[in-house]
């Protein structure tokens, strides 16, 4: 199963300030030994949310707000996708993981399993067919 | 099961393969490693609900598997001391080796997925026990995925280590060119596993994912400790772009769709992506005339990943990998797709040229798909009859009732 592994923001990182030379050496060493456990799909850090931008769905009305956001701990600093084979396996490897944000109190990892649509049978194939429908009424 | 022994379950899984790997290069006997590691695992079973999870755990398997070691050698010299006497020779170093456990992870964990991948042992054993002692499953994690019994994995397993350590087989990395022969047996596991999951021999379901994921984390492994093996990187690029189709493969009533009618948004192009930067590795390490079957198959899955949809996919390429692919691992099942993507390169026509071989003939009598790929560019060029023909016997020669209804149905469709 996969996992994403969400690493949250905090006021530092948000901003924008670089990190610490240390603490990138480390997280190199720990991404290394993802590489060679064979758990490490993909991975990015993300650049403070000043650089970004949401939009705001409400009916047919799309409004776009630019960052950046308040509520740091609510924001994403960066993310991994692992393969595990349980949750408790990916609990165990964040917990090896070195502070993303020394220094900070508030530093904080969430483990979020990635959803397979398998597990909802028949929901796939009724989507599929939804999809074949729109795309025969385009013609 | 409780939240500590699903943690100390975690644990292990990450750390036992390391754990035995060293534990073997001193008792230099897989089976024993195992045994002491487990002991170890047992332990910490114990402890831990206890005494909490101990800072760091792997640094605690490791101290309580060396003291298990240690007292085993002692128990063996006091064993040697009466053989002495019967004239056998000591092995006083074994306890100076004891303290090279907390030594960093060298070829050891290389030397245990040799050992078990070795030879000396069936396909069966070999697969058992590279997912337990290099994969860290359970034996009930792999009865499940081979839908077999707990017991009959159990029993694979400790015939296996009885016939590894009856045979003596060394632990070590093997070198020069024994390295080779033992890296292809060392793929051909790793690979098996992978296809039983990505089109099961047996049970109800065609494929299983949860295998191609275990074959897949095997593989990187593996490709991360031979880093300089490009057949090891062109397996993992192989099984990265196969399984990104895992999920687009399969219609809805379970059978099986062919590549170029897959709808290619549902493939896994996280995994695509990871297979052809695999693959950007192994061509790195393999200059061209040197590139083995894997680099090669993997090169020939690459062209169709590339393809964003199957019209657009480089047929000629193909056609030249498989021409070269032939060259490096000669098969007439190689030269059957080799016509079929001159077929599609070049024409019916080139198709036919290649599959009326008669020697190409003689080592397929009896498998359906050269009829069904003959009878293909029959009915491109117009023969019918011939086509239906060959359609009919290929449908007769098929073993899988799915593929059969397919041919049935096309021969009908030809009117």
């Amino acid at each position: 199963m996969r996992f994403m592994i969400i690493v949250k923001a905090t006021k530092e990182s948000e901003s924008g300030a670089n990190p610490s030379a240390e603490m990138l050496a480390k997280m190199g060493t720990f991404n290394e030994e993802l590489v060679k456990a064979g758990i490490m799909l993909d991975g990015a850090g993300l650049a403070a949310s000043s650089k970004g931008a949401r939009v705001r769905f409400s009916g047919s009305k799309r409004t776009v707000i630019d960052g950046p956001f308040t509520e740091a701990k609510e924001l994403v600093a960066g993310y991994w996708i692992w393969q595990c084979k349980s949750l408790a396996e990916a609990v165990e490897w964040v917990k090896r993981c070195p502070d993303p944000h020394p220094g900070s109190t508030d530093s904080e990892i969430e483990i979020r399993q990635i959803g397979d649509l398998s597990e909802f049978p028949g929901l796939l194939d009724e989507a599929r067919a939804i999809q074949e429908r729109l795309a025969a009424s385009k013609k | 099961m409780t939240d500590a022994a699903r943690t100390i379950e975690a644990i292990y899984r990450i750390e036992s393969p390391k754990l035995i790997a060293r534990l073997a290069r001193i008792t230099r006997d897989v089976g024993q490693a195992e045994e002491l590691a487990q002991d170890a695992l047992v332990t910490a079973l114990e402890r831990w609900p206890i005494d909490g999870v101990p800072d760091n755990p792997a640094a605690w398997l490791v101290q309580t598997a060396k003291h298990r070691a240690i007292d085993l050698i002692r128990r063996r010299q006091r064993f040697d001391k009466i053989g002495e006497q019967l004239g056998h020779e000591p092995r006083e170093h074994e306890i100076e080796s004891a303290d090279r456990l907390d030594d960093p992870i060298g070829d050891e964990l290389l030397g245990l997925v040799f050992v078990a991948c070795h030879p000396v042992l069936s396909n069966e054993a070999r697969v058992a026990l590279t997912l337990r002692l290099v994969g860290g499953l359970t034996v009930d994690e792999i009865a499940k995925a081979f839908l077999v019994p707990a017991p009959t994995i159990a029993q694979r397993i400790v015939r296996a280590k009885k016939v590894l350590a009856d045979a003596n087989v060394p632990f070590e990395v093997p070198r020069g060119d024994e390295l080779a022969a033992r890296l292809a047996s060392v793929l051909e596991v790793v690979y098996l596993i992978f296809n039983e999951g990505y089109a099961a021999s047996a049970g109800a379901e065609w494929t299983r994912p949860e295998l191609c994921e275990d074959a897949l984390r095997l593989g990187r492994v593996l490709a991360e400790l031979a880093p300089g093996e490009p057949e090891a990187h062109g397996l993992v690029a192989l099984m990265e772009i196969q399984a990104s189709r895992l999920t687009a493969r399969i219609a809805p009533d379970g059978s099986p769709i062919l590549l170029l009618d897959q709808n290619r948004a549902r493939w896994d192009w996280l995994l695509v992506r990871r297979g052809l930067a695999a693959l950007d590795r192994a061509l790195a390490l393999a200059p061209p005339g040197t590139r083995g079957p894997y680099v090669m198959q993997a090169a020939i899955a690459a062209c169709h990943g590339r393809a964003r949809e199957a019209s657009a996919t480089d047929w000629a390429r193909i056609a030249a990998l498989y021409g070269e692919l032939a060259a490096a691992a000669p098969s007439p099942i190689v030269e059957l797709n080799r016509a079929v993507a001159v077929g599609m390169a070049e024409g019916p026509a080139a198709a036919l040229a290649i599959l009326d071989d008669p020697a190409l003939q003689r080592a397929l009598t009896g498998y359906h798909l050269l009829p069904s790929v003959r009878g293909d560019a029959l009915a491109k060029l117009g023969r019918v009859a011939e086509a239906r023909a060959e359609l009919e016997r290929a449908a007769e020669l098929a073993t899988n009732a799915r593929e059969r209804d397919l041919l049935v149905e096309r021969a009908r469709r030809l009117g």
